[in-house]
């Protein structure tokens, strides 16, 4: 085989591998993509959400082809107790724009479009082949990929890592050490079909428009998690997902056993009532924080994405910030490869610069004690606060002849009687963390 | 030796729901993939040409997304590959199909020489009807060598081939003349992974598309839909089958729960029972 030399090796046919891929092709350079999924989109797991803005700085009229399922209106956030839950909601005619600022997809079909705007910019990219190491100069720099396939591997100036949270090119390499279980929660999700009129009624909505509930509380059992329920055009995405250390210190069920208890709960049971499950799945989630990100480049590497533990768990944000690295780092090297710069560790610490100059940087060190406060602080704030809240409401909504004053005063004592001093604490711990 | 390879792009039928409501098919989202029974023609290809040299030619036709299974293919090691696409042929069954695939066939040879070998699957899995190999034979006057399982011998001197060929009650061992239609029996090998050299090839290769002008068809009336004298009558979902699984108690030794075995088994085939029995010489 002549060895070709590309301008860039991307692992990884994800968000964070396909931005990176499709701004590098469309800038001109001779990009190689290598995907170990029969397709972009056949591994990738989300629940999932699409953010506009960071699709839209790389193809601003995605909305026309794009396979998008509902442009979200509203907004439900829930502290669940065993009975119910009490919540915010959020919902405006206002989101019912032009240009939508978020969407319910699914992954498989949209992945596999923006995937075919890679391959049309001009990148190669090669399915069901899966990299196995880096292939390095005597002097260390990285100059290609190894992979599954007999061959003598591919070469290219720069290797972007995008190869999802489990990072195992990185690992192999030597580039990062194992996931710890602290930093990585596990997330299962389940899609129920339903007509689409049903979908409308039950939700209130008409047309493309959807709904979002994020919940938190007993549901998972004191573990620190999430859970979601996402409507698309004709099912429902339902998931839960907990820190992987919780799981095996609790120890308070699978994953599995969450989500069956999640779907019987009154405040969900309804809602999926009538549907059939179609799809399941379950994927990790790199929740460490600022504090969790490995080293992001090196001698002829930099790491985009999961890979590089771009997510805003507070937030529910990660595809973005996967999208917005992955443009980043190609933008990195499109300069480099114009002005005929290697692409050295110190050359492409220009990434990092643009990370800490844009919005994913700030929001993650904005973040960044989080995951260390809920270590601590965690069953207090996913069990005894939704328990607390819930109990607050039904003390306050119930009419049973007893004067409002007299139920303040025993909502204030429920919480006193749980926390105590431990109360204040936790507001000057959360406003730490969350400055 | 020159080789063609016919291939479908089929929906990958593991993946297709059924609509809860409506009882239709959803299309949408399901991957396609190349038919399955294709692969082990693909795959005895390769090997002829391992052996003897030559061109592995792969062709289908389909809407131009077909393309992609023929990218796939040449990611395995075929050579080249030939897309027939026109909306002309939206529709057609497999008499249309046998025709149009038969006219490509013919087109290619202007240009690459008349294959040895036309390689077809046994069948497709989303028709099931196992006649477009056997119409593409008849209509270039191919020998047809259908459900081998073996290519046991090729004589490129006499232009002979030598296969084992599958059955009712046993193996056919056939000697024919080249040109042959041939379609593989399911299991005969195993499809090959393509190496680095392969999949970068098919990835950057160039399609060549052919529409019905292009390979010389003048009557469209032999084409598609008004080509096709089948009729769906109708599409329904099967109900499932409520067979349940036996469980046989693991006995007190292993020969009882043999026991419990083969009587279960006779229970429910009995013809078994009595082709084992009267092969025996009778107890």
């Amino acid at each position: 085989m002549n060895k070709i030399v590309f301008d860039a090796i991307v692992v990884g046919a994800g968000p964070a591998g396909n931005s990176a891929a499709y701004t590098m092709a469309n800038a001109g350079l001779n990009v190689l993509q290598i995907e170990r999924g029969e397709y972009s989109g056949s591994k990738n797991v989300q629940g999932a959400i699409l953010y506009s803005d960071a699709l839209e700085q790389m193809i601003p009229d995605f909305r026309e082809e794009a396979p998008l399922e509902r442009h979200i209106v509203e907004q439900r956030i829930w502290m669940m107790d065993d009975r119910g839950h009490t919540g915010m909601h959020h919902r405006s005619d206002d989101y019912n724009e032009d240009l939508p600022n978020r969407y319910t997809i699914i992954r498989a079909q949209f992945d596999k479009w923006f995937n075919r705007q890679v391959r049309d910019a001009g990148a190669t990219v090669l399915y069901e082949t899966t990299v196995t190491g880096l292939i390095r100069d005597p002097r260390g720099q990285v100059i290609g990929v190894q992979t599954d396939r007999e061959g003598e591997g591919f070469y290219a100036n720069v290797v972007v890592l995008a190869e999802g949270v489990n990072g195992l090119v990185g690992q192999r390499s030597g580039l990062r050490s194992e996931l710890r279980p602290e930093d990585v929660a596990l997330a299962v999700k389940e899609m129920h079909f339903l007509p689409q009129e049903t979908i409308e009624s039950r939700f209130n909505i008409t047309g493309d428009e959807g709904v979002v509930i994020e919940a938190m509380g007993t549901i998972t059992e004191g573990m620190i998690g999430t859970a979601f329920l996402y409507t698309n055009r004709e099912s429902i995405s339902i998931g839960i997902g907990c820190l992987v250390s919780e799981l095996s210190r609790v120890g308070k069920g699978s994953p599995y056993q969450l989500l069956d208890r999640l779907k019987a709960h009154p405040s969900i049971r309804g809602l999926l009532e009538g549907s059939e499950m179609k799809e399941y799945a379950a994927h990790l989630i790199p929740e460490g924080g600022y504090r969790a990100i490995p080293e992001l480049v090196g001698d002829g590497w930099v790491c985009v994405g999961d890979a590089g533990h771009f997510v805003n768990a507070v937030h529910r944000e990660g595809s973005n910030l996967a999208m917005t690295t992955g443009r980043l780092a190609a933008e990195t090297i499109i300069s480099l490869n114009k002005r005929g710069q290697a692409c050295t560790k110190k050359a492409l610490g220009a990434y990092r610069q643009r990370l800490e100059d844009s919005f994913v940087m700030k929001d993650m060190k904005k973040y960044k004690d989080v995951p260390r406060m809920l270590e601590k602080q965690g069953s207090t704030i996913m069990d005894t606060y939704p328990r607390l809240m819930n109990g607050a409401a039904q003390t306050w909504f119930r009419v049973d002849g007893r004067d409002k004053k007299a139920k303040e005063n025993e909502i204030v004592k429920a919480a006193w009687r749980v926390r105590g001093l431990g109360l204040l604490g936790d507001a000057v711990k959360l406003a730490r963390a969350w400055r | 030796m020159r080789i063609f390879v016919c291939i479908k792009q089929v929906p990958d039928s593991a993946q297709i729901r059924v609509h809860p409501v409506t009882n239709t098919i959803m299309r949408q989202g399901v991957p396609t993939i190349i038919n399955p029974y294709d692969l082990f023609g693909l795959e005895e290809a390769l090997r002829l040409r391992d052996r003897f040299g030559g061109v592995v030619t792969v062709l289908t036709m389909g809407p131009p997304m077909a393309s992609e299974s023929l990218r796939k293919a040449l990611g395995y090691g075929a050579d080249r590959g030939l897309l027939l696409t026109d909306r002309f042929f939206a529709g057609s069954d497999t008499l249309a199909t046998s025709y149009a695939l038969s006219k490509l066939i013919e087109k290619a040879a202007e240009d690459h020489g008349m294959p040895h070998i036309v390689f077809c699957g046994k069948q497709t899995i989303d028709g099931d009807t196992a006649q477009v190999g056997p119409g593409i034979a008849q209509r270039l006057g191919l020998s047809q060598l259908t459900y081998v399982s073996a290519i046991d011998e090729i004589d490129p001197d006499k232009d002979t081939i030598t296969v084992r060929r599958r059955a009712d009650h046993g193996v056919q061992v056939l000697t024919s003349r080249l040109p042959a239609m041939i379609t593989m029996l399911e299991g005969s090998n195993e499809i090959r992974r393509g190496t680095q050299a392969d999949v970068l090839r098919a990835a950057q290769a160039k399609i060549t598309q052919w529409n019905a002008a292009g390979v010389g068809i003048e009557d469209l009336s032999l084409c598609g839909l008004r080509g096709s004298p089948t009729v769906v009558k109708r599409v329904f979902a099967p109900s499932a089958r409520s067979e349940k699984a036996v469980m046989i108690p693991a006995g007190d030794g292993g020969s009882a729960t043999a026991a419990a075995l083969i009587d279960a088994i006779f229970e429910r085939q009995p013809a078994l029972e009595e082709d084992l029995i009267s092969e025996a010489g009778g107890y």
